[in-house]
């Protein structure tokens, strides 16, 4: 993993001590709340419907053991025992006190971690797949280029001050786990079809919200060695020509949009051609020491199956079970990755409470090489299993409510906070993910469904990513009562799509009902083998919509 | 979020605590008002002029550094005691309705009441 350096971790101490000065000056009515929310901001400190909100990076979904058990120290001792991981791999506690937060963040710098650029228009976390370093299908580990860009966007001082938030990813395999297409940049590790020479893919103008769009690619291929210029230029062009008269058209997805991907590219290419690259780009050493970091770590020399896990298998149908969704082939012969579900049956996706914190904290160490993984799917990974450890890991996982065996079935769902906590929401989303994971709780049922995601927001600005969902589901207020709007067809992997609209909003107890008339559809339509989303796109929205119109009474 | 536009009466006034980030709501008597965790407890506005008074106390305390986003906010007296008509607001007099050991619902016997009115759908 990567660990900081004297320049990172002076940089960190800075911040607290800054931060700590600032919330001083607040207490004591020197800064008003005018002069204070950009700086709280700044330092990942939002004001929520109950209490002040804490959101801490987690670059590039990783973490140590060591620094998940410090998140359970600090949920247990200034929170209320418990986090929640978002969909761009963060954590947020939902109770911090203002007056605390300065100590908050001294204990995550003495782990390497902060909450810099968590919010704001600024660079965000740079977030990567969650399988990096272990999938077979990948090409180059994503991360050493997240952090990368994390070093090269860090307070860089021409991009401090954005139209709006800006959102990066990284894939280095042929599959996209890591939702590239609706970022305002994705990056795609790739091969040059006749060198072999490693570069990128450059992806721009994703994006979900109010206005989603798929983003769209600007350059076939980018050298590796020129990224760190590619994306200034990038960032150049929508720094000047981004809108910041108006928030709701000042991502860069609406500049690509209205000038065309064609234009834009041109624009960048320009740019890119004036500025001068060797003074941007990254010192092939530096390049090299941050890669170092992420060297794959000392695997054991394994056979490619084990006896012992064979047999638990066999002797064991819900651990059989479990291995077939949950685990997940890697790169290393003898070695897995482990999802570990945050989406029991009726609790809020993406929350662990400090004592599951340090359980999983403990399971790294004694069976992953102390590594977690944070997915943008709300659940956590450990991604270095030896098969042999696989049914010890399952029971000690059991026993603590973490070895549900749904990831990537219809009860993994995706669920931004909502209304039970987001002082932006226009309704609550957990509740509705609830009751349709209880709907669907029947495992036999959920594998018969096979993969099938369902995401859900509690209002337009899509954190729980509803667009990209198979299912989407999004929380609005229809004259005064929370309605919920069905979306169908949409697809966050390298095939992404936004979802279409069904029908009229449904009251929240309907929205179950709805769920399992558009499961029908598929169940009697499918041909063999023919996931869910595989079916919509082949007999299109028509019957489904039918079948939901039937279902629905409609808040009208 | 200041009330940009007064809300229909009756009222109350609610905000966060700046050091906790807690819910407190206006509360008081004829001679002052202070803050009070406890939705209610909240001083409820029936007329223009308690309104008034409760807009007043806001801006002060905003500007005193004692309270962020401090605004007004309609209700129904249902038994005496003040329920927001709008299910965002009411959200705050309880806590999230997923946690129910979270919150004001979790140690004020009264909001058990605006629990089940809030959310009796659910
Ligand atoms: C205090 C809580 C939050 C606030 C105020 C907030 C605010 C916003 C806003 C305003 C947008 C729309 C941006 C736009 O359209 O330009 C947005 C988008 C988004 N947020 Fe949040 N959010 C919150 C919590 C979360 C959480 C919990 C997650 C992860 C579960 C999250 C992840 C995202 C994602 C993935 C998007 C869509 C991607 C995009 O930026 O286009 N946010 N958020
Ligand atoms: S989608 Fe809306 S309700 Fe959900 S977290 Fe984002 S801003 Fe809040």
């Amino acid at each position: 993993m990567y660990r900081y350096d004297e320049f990172d971790e002076r940089f960190v101490r800075e911040r607290v001590a800054q931060f700590r000065d600032q919330v001083g000056r607040r207490l004591s009515g020197a800064l008003t709340e005018d002069e204070f929310k950009p700086l709280r901001l700044k330092n990942g400190v939002y004001l929520q419907l109950h209490a002040y909100m804490l959101r801490i990076a987690v670059p590039y979904g990783t973490l140590s053991a060591r620094q998940m058990r410090q998140l359970a120290l600090i949920g247990e001792r200034y929170d209320r025992g418990y986090g929640h991981f978002t969909t761009r791999t963060n954590l947020q506690f939902n109770w911090p006190k203002l007056r605390d937060i300065p100590d908050i963040l001294d204990l995550l710098a003495d782990v390497e971690m902060h909450a810099i650029q968590t919010s704001g228009n600024c660079i965000r976390n740079v977030t990567a797949d969650h399988f990096a370093g272990v999938a077979p299908d990948e090409i180059e580990d994503p991360r050493p280029t997240a952090e990368l860009i994390r070093q090269w966007s860090s307070l860089h001082p021409e991009f401090d001050y954005l139209p709006r938030k800006f959102k990066i990813a990284v894939t280095g395999a042929a599959h996209d786990r890591a939702v590239i297409k609706a970022h305002d940049i994705g990056l795609r590790i790739l091969r040059h079809p006749d060198t072999n020479e490693i570069g990128y893919e450059v992806v721009v103008g994703g994006g979900l919200g109010r206005t989603p769009m798929i983003g769209k690619t600007v350059r076939e291929f980018l050298p590796k060695a020129d990224l760190l210029a590619y994306l200034e230029a990038i960032m150049r062009v929508y720094n000047l020509e981004g809108r910041r008269d108006n928030k709701y058209k000042a991502r860069v997805k609406i500049l690509v949009h209205e000038i065309g991907t064609a234009e834009f590219s041109r624009r960048v290419e320009e740019e890119f051609a004036r500025l001068d690259g060797p003074s941007v780009n990254a010192d092939p050493a530096e390049v090299a020491r941050i890669a170092a970091y992420f060297a794959p770590p000392a695997y054991e020399a394994l056979p490619a199956t084990s006896g012992a896990f064979e047999t638990a298998k066999a002797g064991n149908p819900d651990f059989a079970r479990w291995v077939e969704t949950n685990v997940t082939p890697h790169r290393q012969q003898g070695y897995a990755a482990a999802t570990i579900s945050l989406k029991p049956i009726g609790a809020p996706p993406g929350d662990a409470s400090s004592a599951q914190m340090r359980l999983v904290a403990d399971l790294a160490e004694a069976f992953s090489l102390s590594e977690i993984r944070v997915t943008h799917a709300q659940n956590l990974v450990l991604p270095h299993v030896k098969l042999s450890d696989l049914f010890a890991l399952w029971q000690r996982l059991g026993e603590a409510g973490l070895a549900t065996a749904n990831a990537g079935l219809i009860t993994d769902i995706i669920a931004c906070p909502g209304l039970d906590y987001c002082a932006l929401a226009t309704a609550r989303s957990i509740p509705i993910a609830q009751a349709v994971a209880k709907r669907f709780a029947d495992p036999a049922r959920q594998k018969e469904i096979g993969v099938l995601n369902v995401k859900i927001s509690g209002c337009i600005n899509a954190c729980g990513h509803h667009h990209v969902g198979h299912i989407g589901i999004l929380g609005l207020e229809k004259r005064g009562i929370e309605s919920y709007q069905i979306t169908l067809g949409g697809d966050a992997t390298e095939t992404a799509a936004i979802g279409e609209i069904l029908g009229p909003g449904l009251a929240a107890e309907d929205v179950p009902d709805a769920i399992e008339r558009i499961v029908s559809v598929y169940l009697a339509q499918r041909r063999a083998g023919e996931s869910f989303i595989d079916n919509v796109r082949r007999i299109g929205l028509a019957p489904f919509k039918a079948a939901f119109q039937e279902a629905s009474h409609a808040v009208a | 979020m200041a009330a940009a536009k007064r809300p229909a009466l009756p009222v109350i006034l609610l905000a966060n605590d700046l050091l906790d980030g807690d819910v407190v709501f206006a509360t008081g008597d004829a001679h002052g008002l202070c803050w009070s965790r406890d939705p209610g407890a909240a001083l409820i506005g029936h007329d223009e002029a308690t309104a008034d008074r409760l807009d007043a106390f806001a801006a002060a305390e905003l500007g005193g550094q004692r309270v962020v986003d401090a605004y007004l906010v309609d209700v129904a007296v249902e038994g005496g005691v003040p329920v927001p008509r709008h299910y965002r607001e009411r959200m705050k007099t309880t806590g999230p309705s997923v946690r129910r050991d979270l919150g004001k619902q979790a140690d004020l016997p009264l909001a058990e009441a605006f629990t089940r009115t809030a959310f009796a759908r659910a």
